[in-house]
């Protein structure tokens, strides 16, 4: 059956369920492996990264394959798939296949086969420059940044994605083509609390973030929300109910309890969040997913808000650049960004990145205690001078 | 070993399917690309042009560009989706916020999930996408593909929709982005013919299950990650497609604790492959790392000089548990006191290897910020055997989804009614015996939740008894 034409296809509006086929499921993975890999399935032995975003995992049959791991944006179109697809029949037999950070990776059976396939790619780039399908993501670097929709599709977002991230990738390409980190940095980023991309255990996570409660649309909100579940819907209690001058249903909102996550928009659109100058960028660092070593933990919050500044973010690319250098220049080989901050101590991590400590990285919300120090085990930097002298303690 | 699917799956072939011919695939040249501008000013966005990284609004223009030379009959919504897209996004850049508005259901018949409404609220100057859908594909499992399927989904996509895509979304599905209401049915309608290819998960319901590349191309998976997720994923269409749990819940399966598809963080119901048996050593290799003639970390840091390995540096004092020790030359492990962190095999994969008496550890409750905060899974069982059809998962699962759709708020993630309900009560209500596993430590505090039937004689007294024994 060919892709069909007509206007509505064969679907037919009058008879909604004729030939209609559900839950079908998807495709089966079975159909898309390259013979290596159903030949070698669940017999792999051991693997090799030969170099940056070059892999080579060998069977116990002796039989190899050799994978390159390629950058690209998250978003793509059309010609881009085709573009991958014309590389795929070249090189590959027409198969390839994406990792779960959107990397692209394109497998070959044989070393002569990878010189061309590495050659092809290195060469395809926009006509503006960027390359198409840098090569790496591997080891001890940094692979694709993880990201949402942004201005791009979402109706929720405090800060752009895709333009974020390229800045950011742009400034951390020799990050992504090389493996000179101590241990892998994995940069994510979501534009609302919301994290539809869960950046909340990752080295480095930018969150776009709202700062102004909302907006009550009085008008609409009687006709286009259901009150009672708007108001439950904040966690915090901020919201209760209220009459506009002319006696409607409507509701009210104590700005001072709100902690801005957005969970009443989802609920109701008649309470915007969005502000130009009260949306920006929370930076948080430290969290992994990986059982290695470590138990997996979560990000904590290092720089409370940056400003949205379009398209580029230079404060916020600024800061991913402090954080990564000061980690790659004093962690120890196999230590990830938590586990350094731990070791050091978050006092020395403030000092070493340069970050300012403010009143916003001291929690004040739920079990606020638990992440309190209740020891006098930590170690001296100028911030605590500065409380030493505000206490009177020290000239 | 092959795992075909249990029903034949129709074979495509592009050439037989395809929309576009050749010509009409390559139907414009380099130069024309370099020239070609938009209908709108967007300075902002063609900053992002520039870089090493690839360009989003690079690749965006070439599909604008190929969308505008097409001929009037060869795409069914209009020509400048893309163009409309892009300065949009300028418009955006400049007033700090989105422009597309909250809300509006559209879904296809039959199905609650996998379609989300999405409209512009600047429709009049930007008409092409003032009704631009999203239309969530059910990815196939670890994300392999063929040419074929791939080229026919971009001409389904480019003639019925915007051509723009994500491959893939954060839950794993084949992101489809822009069309409009009248061509959600037709592009159902041909995925599931020509691409036998159903939807994925959006709204209350189980959302499109992922896994990591597991046995297909990694030594250390311990489960069968593609056929779980395709059996759980198939068995529980219904669940996928039909909204009836008190908010979002997400399977996914990891093939060991590295965690590739990150389940600990992401998922209520989180799977990672695990071993009970001891670890795999070739003592042979460990001597060959020790004399550098095998590269450790399987070259991971080769970017860096970081020195000659170091066995007991980089492995045995890393080891969180100290149970590894070198004697007389070989590598001793104390199995027994192991937690699987994997460190050791990671350093050593040519010397070390998870064991073969393999199953799933399952922890529940993860879960981005959104409501309460955002949690990490908690372990709820050590160790499971799971060989397919995956009867004892399949009851567990449907234990816990009775209980989460009984008790749970709307719009409760499991994390957050484990939270509420105790865990001692969970754990109790769906069956499963307290352990010490399923904690860091026990608890400090002493305010303990006694019931009425653990204490001898219960809870009912007499005052009169009681006074009796003391005056008032």
């Amino acid at each position: 059956m060919s892709l069909s034409l007509e206007r509505l296809g064969r679907y037919n509006p009058e008879k909604p369920l004729e030939n209609r086929l559900t839950d079908m499921g998807p495709r089966h993975y079975w159909e898309y492996f390259p013979p290596v890999i159903k030949n070698n399935y669940g017999k792999w032995a051991y693997h090799d990264i030969l170099e940056p975003g070059v892999m080579v995992h060998v069977s116990e049959t002796g039989d190899k394959v050799f994978t390159v791991r390629c950058g690209a944006a998250r978003f793509m179109t059309v010609e881009l798939v085709r573009e991958i697809c014309e590389i795929a029949d070249k090189h590959c037999d027409g198969y390839v296949r994406f990792t779960t950070r959107n990397n692209i990776e394109f497998m070959v059976d044989s070393s002569d086969k990878l010189e061309a396939l590495k050659k092809d790619l290195a060469s395809r780039k926009f006509v503006s420059g960027s390359f198409k399908f840098p090569i790496g993501g591997t080891g001890a670097g940094v692979t694709n940044i993880v990201h949402t929709q942004g201005f791009i599709h979402c109706h929720t977002p405090a800060t752009d994605a895709s333009s974020m991230v390229k800045s950011v990738a742009d400034e951390l390409f020799d990050y992504f083509t090389g493996m000179t980190l101590p241990a892998k940095v994995r940069v994510s980023m979501a534009c609302c609390l919301n994290m539809c991309g869960a950046v909340h255990c990752s080295d480095i996570a930018m969150l776009g973030y709202h700062r102004k409660p909302p907006i009550i649309d009085h008008e609409i909100i009687s006709k286009v929300c259901e009150i009672p579940l708007a108001i439950t819907a904040c966690p915090v209690g901020a919201i209760s109910p209220d009459k506009t001058k002319d006696g409607g249903k409507t509701v009210k909102i104590k700005g001072e309890r709100c902690m801005f996550c957005g969970n009443c928009y989802t609920m109701c659109q008649a309470l915007p969040l969005a502000d130009k100058e009260g949306d920006g960028v929370t930076i948080l660092a430290g969290g992994k997913i990986s059982n290695r070593i470590s138990e997996p933990k979560f990000s904590k919050v290092v720089v409370p808000w940056l400003p949205n500044n379009f398209p580029r973010f230079p404060e916020v690319v600024e800061t991913v650049k402090k954080i990564i250098n000061a980690y790659a220049n004093d962690a120890n080989k196999y230590e990830r960004l938590g586990d350094w901050a731990e070791r050091i101590g978050w006092e020395k991590f403030f000092e070493k990145t340069g970050l300012e400590f403010t009143e916003h990285l001291l929690d004040d919300y739920r079990l606020a205690y638990d992440t309190w120090r209740t020891s006098t085990q930590f170690k001296y930097t100028d911030a605590a001078w500065a409380v030493s002298k505000a206490a009177g303690g020290i000239e | 070993m092959t795992f075909e699917p249990k029903e034949p799956k129709k074979e495509i072939k592009y050439d037989q399917v395809r929309i576009y011919t050749d010509a009409e695939l390559n139907n414009y040249t380099e130069e024309e690309l370099k020239n070609f501008k938009i209908k709108y000013d967007i300075p902002d966005v063609e900053e992002l042009e520039k870089g090493p990284w690839p360009s989003f609004v690079a690749d965006a223009k070439q599909a604008a560009l190929h969308r505008r030379k097409l001929a009037d009959d060869r795409m069914l919504i209009d020509r400048d989706v893309i163009e409309d897209m892009l300065g949009q996004l300028q418009v955006s850049f400049n007033d700090g916020e989105t422009h597309w508005k909250h809300g509006g259901i559209v879904g296809v018949f039959g199905y609650g999930g996998g379609v989300i409404g999405r409209y512009s609220d600047l429709p009049e100057k930007f008409p092409s996408i003032a009704h631009f859908h999203t239309i969530r594909l059910n990815q196939p499992a670890s994300k392999c593909y063929n040419t074929d399927f791939l080229r026919t989904l971009c001409d389904l996509w480019e003639y019925r929709g915007s051509g723009l895509l994500n491959l893939h979304g954060s839950t794993g599905d084949i992101i489809l982005l822009g069309t409009t209401t009248e061509q959600l049915e037709p592009i159902f309608f041909e995925a599931t013919h020509v691409l036998d290819q159903d939807i994925g998960g959006s709204g209350s319901n189980l959302r499109t299950p992922s896994c990591c590349i597991g046995k297909a191309r990694c030594e250390w998976a311990c489960i069968d990650t593609q056929e779980m997720c395709y059996e759980m994923t198939n068995y529980y269409q219904d669940e996928l497609h039909r909204p009836a749990f008190p908010y979002k819940f997400k399977f996914k399966f990891d093939g060991c604790p590295m965690g590739c598809v990150a389940s600990i963080a992401r998922s209520d119901m989180s799977f990672i492959g695990t071993w009970r048996d001891d670890i795999r050593i070739d003592q042979e290799a460990v001597k060959a790392y020790i004399a550098g003639d095998l590269t450790p970390n399987a070259g991971a840091h080769g970017g860096k000089e970081w020195g000659k390995f170091d066995i007991q540096k980089e492995v045995i004092e890393r080891c969180p548990t100290g149970c590894m020790e070198m004697v007389d030359g070989e590598l001793k492990i104390d199995n027994a006191n192991c937690t699987r962190c994997m460190h050791c095999i990671a350093v050593m994969p040519r010397a070390l290897r998870p064991g073969t008496d393999t199953g799933v550890s399952i922890l529940l409750g993860a879960k981005a910020p959104i409501l309460d905060g955002a949690q990490m899974a908690t372990l709820a069982v050590p160790f499971m055997k799971a060989e397919p059809p995956y009867d004892n998962i399949k009851e567990l699962i449907e234990k816990i989804w009775e209980l989460w759709m009984e008790e749970g708020r709307n719009r409760e993630r499991l994390g957050e009614l484990i939270q509420r309900m105790t865990l001692p009560k969970f754990m109790e209500t769906i069956g499963l015996p307290p352990m010490p596993q399923m904690v860091k430590a026990p608890r400090s505090n002493p305010y303990i939740l006694w019931k009425e039937e653990d204490v001898p004689g219960g809870w009912k007294r007499s005052i009169e008894d009681y006074r009796a024994r003391h005056k008032r």
